[in-house]
């Protein structure tokens, strides 16, 4: 019997809801041409949660066609901007509506606590789309004076059918990233998710059509990167890719790309810095530096994973952030009322972590704290502290993904921030000062795309998100993000200028 | 007297707020005086409102201030933006309510307050989307600075607004003011007080802390002149005549030099080409200058037609404008009410007396519709000259004006001879005139091949005595906030010092 198109199914917490599994296609869920499904795990027990539907390449080619019909419906490419706008207000009011079910799917499917998925994701994804939604009716082109024998104008158009791969460490978040300039900008998109966490993206299919958006505008499709993936970055029908992942797999989204030269967005990877400065509030910077690792379980694309702590304040400095991760880090199930750290999201993300502690502990930086698996069953880490860092240690140059932090000592201001900068990477920054031309100063050097000064993964949905180097193309959030989902037609109106 | 009043009326029956909305409550004025309410399409006393005088004026805007400083300075762009979003649903939800309001205090017909009270909730949603998209800059001016400029809400600010669109111009007022972080104390016009104490009280229901809006209703001698000499108002909005717009001007001078920014009179051009969609462009020119009873700003007062088409064009407009319906304002079909007041009605018909005497041409209308209640016939003007009162002074009622013109040149010379400057319309098919007239015109608003389309998101405003300033789309914030340069010395000494 080949599975249905929904399923009802009772989360950890009681939550009955019914969870569509098919391909959401022109406002409809539809099983794959090829009836391929994937499984999706309850990271916290290993076990199943429910199949869903996998799209292959024709099911990707059916989303596109259904996208680029809908870019080239009137009743999508002709409405008023204000109605783009209502649009969106009434999505976000259905995600306020389905709180609750939301926060519920990420945290079985993701592993993160239940509180934060509800009222940290779920929360930003409201605001995020009430913000674009605000910005639907206020993109401007701009006319240009040069004189009386012209009028010269430009509009500013939207791109056309998106392609967006998301990840699976925010799926709600992500999606909502993604689709909230695309669709403030008046393109059609086609979202693959994360093999790893199909299912509230696909919840918020039904919310979308629930808000009224035309058939085809916004297209929802589970599978694997290699196949649906690979199938929608080289697409010759898509006009633009975006994709939150690995450097390693955005290289591969980029050549794939090139076969029709699809314009193309970005947000990898991280190693980002943290300097402490011995002028810093400590206490401030002890907690917001573990914030800035230890949240999500560390699965964060702008964890400051590198702590540089000036020599004079090392030690101590190691010592609270300790005793502080001994505190707040509490280890456990997702919907536990004092759960800080679920588990890692999926069993090959937990050995990869794993791999990196063993070889960090051989290459002979300090365990400090961590360094072993909680429990037997669940992926679930010890937050791993190590010091005495090297910068040429792998476990201080690769992106490991996980609750282990790696802190070195430094002597000066110069000397930090060119190690800090020593990394093929280049998405965020932290720095800890008390001192105000030291913060603006060092801001002003450090490579990267995003810097916190006393703070650390503060971010906004109205301020820019991303990375120089290899962390990526392109920004996101804001009204950067706009930018990426709008092409620019300038107009010229001959009003004299006669041969 | 009562604070509330149930009102029925043919279309809803309601509880009508009756006292000055100040802290989120209603209350009685301090010296206990009222205003009386007419009902324009019978002349009838519909209820009585309390009245604000300077000291309720005083009290209003100390608790503006006070929550300023304590509450709305803090409150977060986002938390703005939701608030106003919110009261924009509110606002949709007591839809006919509010339009029905508007149709017995105004006289403006059923239908068309319908649009107006929907163009209130687009208006106030779209400033809301901009609460939190308030930018500053940096500015790189040398290595060792870091220079950023904040733009801040400018603090109190009070808005004096008219009769003619009553909700309309209040959310025109309160949107950017709200949006940016402004408090705000609100005259209405005394003689439409209603229809802005009812979406006070959906103020307070959609949450906002109390002292954000204040509304007063009052008289623009008493509680206008203390809104524009007081000393702890930071700005001044006002939308009105361009003779009570100079009193504003001189009060913020004899105070504390409030910034100001003023919506005034019009007698805007409305020129029809030869090679225009004639029947189109009479469309517009009927909707142009009889919509909302004449009673609009922007009013396409003065019709220029090119001398090929005139005679036509008249015959033509004429006996479009005999089929405007004119009547009950609750009736479905009705086009053109009666006009506000029994003042605006015996200054309009003065007006059309000296057009008789003048020598213009009465073409149709001229009097007076029916006996009871302010109803003026559609009145057409044609042979205008430019030295003719009623070519050069605002009549604000249901009067055209038509002369003919030869070509570009003289037309742009008629046009632009006013002491006016708010609006203009261009009829013609082809696209280098339309550009170049539209570049020649000096108004702040050109609409081509169209007349009235305001949208919230266009800017609106006067050229030349029209006005300071402009309302609507982006450009209003500039008149609810203040730049602040932040310049930060990051190394060095003064040189040489």
């Amino acid at each position: 019997m080949s599975l249905p198109l929904q399923v009802e199914l009772t989360a950890p917490n009681g939550l009955k809801y019914t969870q569509p599994v098919g391909l959401f296609i022109n406002n409809e869920f539809v099983k794959a041409k090829n009836g391929g499904t994937l499984e999706t795990i309850y990271p916290a027990e290993e076990s199943v949660i429910t199949s869903v539907y996998a799209a292959e390449k024709e099911d990707v080619d059916a989303a596109v066609e259904a996208a680029r019909a809908a870019y080239e419906n009137p009743n999508w490419s002709s409405i008023d901007p204000y109605e783009r706008s209502r649009l969106m207000s009434k999505l976000a009011d259905l995600v306020e509506r389905d709180r609750h079910i939301l926060g519920t799917i990420d945290a079985w499917d993701n592993g993160k606590p239940y509180s934060v998925a509800a009222n940290e994701d779920v929360e930003e994804v409201i605001r995020l789309l009430r913000y674009y939604a605000g910005w639907a009716d206020k993109l401007y082109g701009k006319t240009i004076d040069v004189g009386p024998q012209k009028l010269a104008y430009t509009l500013h158009q939207p791109v056309g059918v998106c392609g967006q791969i998301i990840p699976w460490n925010y799926p709600l978040l992500m999606a909502g990233w993604k689709l909230g300039p695309a669709l403030a900008t008046g393109n059609t998109i086609i979202l693959k998710t994360a093999e790893q966490t199909p299912l509230s993206a696909l919840y918020l299919g039904n919310l979308i059509k629930e808000a009224g958006f035309p058939p085809g505008v916004v297209n929802i499709i589970s599978g694997y990167g290699k196949t649906a993936g690979a199938a929608l970055a080289s697409h010759d029908d898509v006009d633009k890719i975006a994709f939150t992942g690995s450097t390693m797999t955005g290289s591969i989204i980029m050549k794939a790309a090139a076969v029709n030269l699809k314009n193309i967005t970005l947000e990898t990877g991280g190693k980002s810095p943290n300097i402490v400065f011995a002028d810093a509030d400590i206490d401030q910077a002890v907690k917001w530096s573990h914030f800035g690792i230890m949240g999500n379980m560390g699965q964060v694309c702008s964890a400051t994973s590198r702590i540089y702590v000036e020599s004079s304040i090392y030690e101590d400095f190691i010592k609270r952030f300790k005793e502080h991760t001994k505190t707040l880090s509490v280890v456990d199930h997702p919907f536990s009322e004092t759960c800080y750290q679920g588990p890692q999201v999926t069993k090959q993300q937990f050995d990869k972590i794993q791999q990196y502690i063993e070889t960090g502990k051989s290459e002979g930086a300090r365990l400090v704290a961590g360094g072993e698996r909680v429990g037997e069953k669940g992926f679930f880490i010890e937050p791993t502290i190590f010091a005495d860092v090297k910068d040429d240690m792998t476990i201080s140059k690769e992106e490991i993904f996980g609750p282990v932090v790696v802190i070195s000592s430094f002597e000066t201001e110069k000397e930090v921030i060119k190690r800090a900068n020593s990394s093929t990477y280049g998405l965020a920054a932290s720095v800890f000062t008390e001192n105000l031309k030291k913060a603006h100063r060092v801001a002003a050097k450090v490579h990267a795309g995003m810097v916190w000064i006393n703070s650390s993964n503060d971010s906004h949905y109205a301020i820019p998100f991303g990375g120089v180097k290899q962390s990526g193309i392109g920004r996101e959030l804001g009204d950067y993000a706009l930018q990426a989902y709008t092409q620019v037609k300038a107009v010229h109106v001959n009003l004299g200028n006669d041969l | 007297m009562s604070l509330t009043q149930k009102i029925e009326l043919p279309t809803v029956t309601y509880e009508q707020p009756l006292g000055l909305f100040i802290n989120n409550e209603f209350v009685k004025g301090e010296k206990g005086q009222t205003i009386d309410v007419i009902n324009p399409a019978t002349e009838e006393v519909i209820t009585k409102v309390h009245e604000a005088t300077k000291e309720d004026v005083d009290r209003a805007v100390k608790v503006a201030r006070e929550t300023y400083n304590k509450v709305w300075k803090d409150t977060t762009a986002n938390e703005r933006g939701r608030l106003l979003f919110k009261l924009a649903d509110l606002i949709e939800r007591d839809l006919l309510i509010l339009a029905s309001i508007e149709s017995l205090d105004n006289g403006k017909s059923i239908s068309m307050a319908k649009g107006d009270v929907a163009a209130v909730a687009g208006c106030i949603r779209y400033y809301a989307g901009w609460a939190d998209k308030i930018h500053g800059k940096v500015v790189e001016t040398d290595a060792h600075k870091f220079n950023y400029t904040k733009i801040e809400p400018i603090g109190v600010v009070g808005q004096i607004i008219p009769w003619n669109f009553p909700l309309l111009m209040f959310a025109w007022k309160i949107g950017p003011a709200l949006a940016t972080g402004n408090t705000v104390v609100l005259k209405t016009a005394e003689q439409t007080p209603l229809s802005a104490l009812y979406a006070a009280k959906l103020v307070k229901e959609a949450g906002f802390p109390a002292g954000v809006l204040n509304v007063l209703s009052g008289y623009g001698k008493t509680a206008g002149q203390a809104i524009a000499e007081h000393m702890d108002i930071d700005k001044i909005a006002f939308t009105g005549s361009t003779g009570v717009g100079r009193e504003i001007l001189k009060a913020s001078a004899n105070s504390n030099l409030k910034k100001v920014t003023l919506e005034l009179g019009g007698k805007s051009p409305n020129v029809v080409f030869a090679d225009a969609d004639i029947e189109a462009a009479i469309d517009w020119a009927n909707f142009g200058v009889f919509f909302n009873h004449g009673q609009t700003c922007c009013a396409g007062t003065r019709i220029f037609v090119q001398e090929t088409i005139y005679d036509k064009f008249i015959e033509t407009f004429k006996a479009k404008a005999e089929k405007n319906a004119v009547g009950d304002p609750f009736h479905d079909k009705t086009f053109q009410g009666p006009q506000v007041s029994k003042v605006q009605f015996d200054r309009i018909m003065g007006y059309i007396d000296q057009g008789k005497e003048c020598g213009a041409k009465l073409v149709c209308g001229g009097g007076r519709k029916g006996d009871k209640g302010y109803f003026i016939e559609p009145t057409i003007f044609a042979d205008c000259k430019a030295d003719m009162t009623i070519m050069k002074e605002e009549i604000f009622g249901p009067v055209a004006a038509i002369a003919k013109f030869k070509d570009i040149d003289d037309l742009v010379h008629m046009a632009n001879d006013t002491s006016y400057g708010l609006a203009a319309g261009v009829h013609t098919k082809d696209l280098k005139t339309a550009i170049t007239v539209a570049d020649k015109l000096k108004a702040g608003t050109v609409w081509i091949n169209q007349y009235n389309a305001l949208h919230h998101a266009l800017p609106f405003g006067g050229y030349k005595e029209s006005g300071i300033g402009r309302e609507l789309g982006k450009a209003a914030l500039a008149n609810y906030t203040q730049v602040k340069t932040v310049s930060i010395n990051l190394e060095g000494h003064p040189s040489g010092w």
